[in-house]
């Protein structure tokens, strides 16, 4: 049988793309990787009018077949035949951005000298509209010489259209070669024909001050911009705590009534304990911070799709190039605040290669979902839960200064770097400031479906293999009589080892036990202190308040500091260096990034002890 | 273009009075990293172009927000300073 036809879409960042393809495709979408370069592959299924199926790729963002980047080069060798591990496309969908027809006009023309079969989705009509701009699709059509058809992706409006002239162009068996020869690369030509073809199609344009420019009055404000989003970063981080209580109530009472009904059917023995105590216990100590980790990403999902995430790289870029970044580094850096490695990924879109690694290099130190399990648990054991000012809690205020803490980290840090390993000059900053648009609650709610399920998956098989594998070291050799089994245990001697190096910087036993799981995935840490205690004590009872009680009765308020510091700094993720070595192709950056953050945090966790017990708390 | 007779001479875009628009009448592209004029290129910028300076950044030298034909961009200092932009009268 012959594959379904592959059609590409492809267009401009910000022209709509990747809401078209949602579109299109629905949930039915894969993601994967082209084969040697880390770019990946969005793919999906869809069926055209006459029920033929056809596979939709959605290729990344260019603004020409002249790449800059590797995403922008896959998206020429895709179309170009040339891209291993991808058939020459059936048929090309050009998205464009209707109101900004001069610009993204050029890269269409390219793409339509290439000659394989070819549609212009005029996307986005409503918001040219609603700009004052009237648009003559035929007269475009005419111009251009390929169908034109007006969508509005995230309204799904026009999408029918769409379908039938994909199901006219779409002819199996067709592969027309190309090599890339006559395709005009003059910019400055292809631009003077972009701007003639706009004004033939362009019926009337009113000035309309756009309400984006009212917005952008306030949002990129010199004095109102940066108090907005400050203020926009500490709801959001308020929010994380706050509104995740409930949620979180519920699904420790989930955990909870598995435990018992799981515990009550099996037999009484070390396979119940295995079950119970390490597996049931050790995931569910992490599985009920998935709220706190959900909010924390809507936040960022809604703040890309709305258009604002731009504007906050443009405020930030004055203070980024003081450290020798630009504004554009912090998109990456502010998703590392959900996860380092998307963040990591997101580094492609910077163009200066020492800009980038430094990037990659700092994107640990901002405090990632997986850090809250961590702090949660401790703060809530530690910081007393009071309001500081009305709707301002201590422990939000706390949480937010670790935030802060490495957020300041990260920018010494570059400092540094940037001036030693990775010297050179500033490579500038210039960014496309897209619309403002209202996020569409489907596409927020993939992107979080997406985001939930690799953090259960985790939690199902690395999380869950370590702490298994921790309950085995933590529950043999029984201890005998009067010796804590968490002391006697195989686990319990290795931490022995490990308290040598870390005692001095005032951790203690458990704390050393929790350090070695953590290098898997930081939360494990959460779930190794839980499992730890539940083998302590065999009355099986490990929610949250058993675990913070038992934490106040064993650690001193400057061992919890140094231990949430140590956090703030530490590089224990194994997938934040897989992917490190990936994006940086060698073992020599991830091992330089292991290094320095080891030796940061041992250092800012010693003096937070050594300070707290001078201070004598 | 038919805005020719009612332009002033020409000024860099960065000390373009804010919001209000002019046509870019030069670029000295010689003044820009190779990355960066293609970016600039690619972002639409060209001889004849409508241009507008619509945000500044803060006081100490941040980046400028510019109108570039339909589009908003955002620039470094020294880049805006090497777009020569003839103002509309008005």
């Amino acid at each position: 049988m012959n594959p379904a036809p592959l059609v590409a879409l492809v267009g401009n960042p910000n022209a709509g793309k990747s809401a078209l393809f949602n579109a299109l495709t629905g949930a039915r979408q894969k993601v994967g990787n082209y084969p040697g370069v880390t770019v990946e592959r969005h793919s999906g299924r869809m069926a055209l009018p006459d029920g033929r199926p056809v596979e939709l790729v959605d290729l990344p963002g260019a603004y020409s077949l002249d790449p800059s980047s590797p995403d922008e080069q896959v998206t020429r060798d895709v179309v170009l035949g040339k891209q291993e591990g991808e058939r020459l496309p059936d048929a090309i969908v050009v998205v464009v951005d209707a109101s900004n027809l001069d610009n993204h006009l050029r890269f269409a023309l390219q793409l339509i000298a290439l000659g394989l079969p070819l549609i212009v989705a005029l996307n986005m009509v409503d918001l040219a509209e609603r700009d004052g701009l009237k648009l003559d699709p035929e007269a475009l059509e005419r111009e251009l010489g390929v169908p034109v058809v007006p969508t509005v992706a995230v309204r799904r409006r026009g999408l029918d259209a769409l379908k039938e002239r994909m199901a006219e162009v779409v002819k199996t068996g067709m592969h027309p070669l190309r090599d890339g020869k006559g395709v005009q690369h003059d910019i400055v030509v292809l631009q003077r024909r972009a701007r003639q073809i706009a004004e033939a199609a362009t019926l009337s344009e009113t000035a309309v001050r756009r309400w984006t420019h009212r917005l952008d009055a306030i949002a990129l404000h010199p004095v109102a911009g940066p108090v907005l989003l400050l203020g926009l970063l500490f709801v959001m981080f308020q929010a994380v705590f706050a509104w995740s209580q409930t949620p979180i109530e519920w699904i420790e009472g989930l955990m909870g009534w598995v435990g018992t009904e799981v515990g009550a059917a099996l037999p009484e023995g070390w396979f119940r304990s295995l079950i119970v105590d390490g597996l049931i216990a050790g995931v569910g100590a992490v599985v009920v911070f998935l709220p706190q980790i959900l909010i924390l990403f809507a936040f960022i999902l809604v703040l890309e799709a709305s258009g604002y995430m731009v504007r906050a790289a443009f405020l930030m870029d004055r203070l980024m190039s003081s450290v020798g970044l630009s504004g554009r580094a912090f998109i990456p850096l502010l998703s590392s605040f959900a996860c380092a490695v998307p963040g990591i990924m997101a580094t492609r879109t910077i163009d200066d290669e020492k800009d980038r690694l430094t990037t990659i290099l700092i994107a640990p130190l901002m405090t990632c979902s997986a850090r809250l399990p961590v702090y949660t648990i401790i703060i809530a054991a530690f910081i007393p839960d009071r309001s500081v000012l009305p709707g301002v809690g201590m422990q939000g205020l706390v949480l937010f200064g670790l935030y802060v803490m490495g957020i300041v980290g990260a920018f010494f840090a570059a400092l540094l770097l940037r001036r030693t390993v990775t010297k050179g000059a500033s490579s500038g900053f210039m960014m496309e400031m897209p619309k403002y648009q209202w996020p569409r609650l489907r596409d927020v709610a993939l992107g979080l479906w997406q985001r939930a399920w690799i953090f259960l998956k985790r939690a199902g098989t690395t999380i869950a293999l370590t702490v298994t594998l921790l309950w085995v070291l933590a529950s043999y050799p029984v201890a005998p009589q009067g010796v804590k089994q968490s002391e006697y245990s195989i686990a319990g001697r290795i931490a022995s080892g490990i308290e040598v190096v870390v005692k001095p910087i005032g951790f203690n036993h458990d704390i050393s036990l929790a350090l070695l799981p953590a290098m898997a995935a930081r939360e494990a840490a959460v779930a190794a202190i839980g499992t730890v205690y539940a083998v302590d004590n065999s009355d099986g009872d490990t929610g949250q308040a058993r675990i913070r009680e038992q934490m106040r009765a064993r650690w001193t308020l400057p061992t919890a500091l140094a231990f949430l510091m140590w956090f703030v700094f530490a590089p224990q993720c194994i997938s934040t260096i897989a992917v490190t070595r990936r994006e940086t192709n060698g073992w020599r950056w991830p091992m330089f990034m292991i290094g320095y953050l080891f030796v940061l945090a041992y250092v800012s966790a010693g003096i937070t002890y050594w300070s707290a017990v001078a201070l004598g708390f | 273009m038919n805005a020719v007779t009612s332009l002033s001479p020409p000024i860099p875009l960065a000390e373009l009075p804010r919001q209000r628009h002019g046509t870019v009448a030069a670029v000295d592209w010689q003044r820009l990293a190779a990355p960066e004029a293609k970016r600039l290129r690619e972002l639409g910028l060209d001889e004849g172009v409508e241009v507008e300076l619509l945000h500044r950044a803060g006081m100490f030298g941040g980046p400028l927000a510019c109108r570039i034909g339909r589009m908003t961009v955002a620039l470094r200092r020294h880049v805006a300073g090497a777009i020569h932009v003839a103002p509309a009268v008005g």
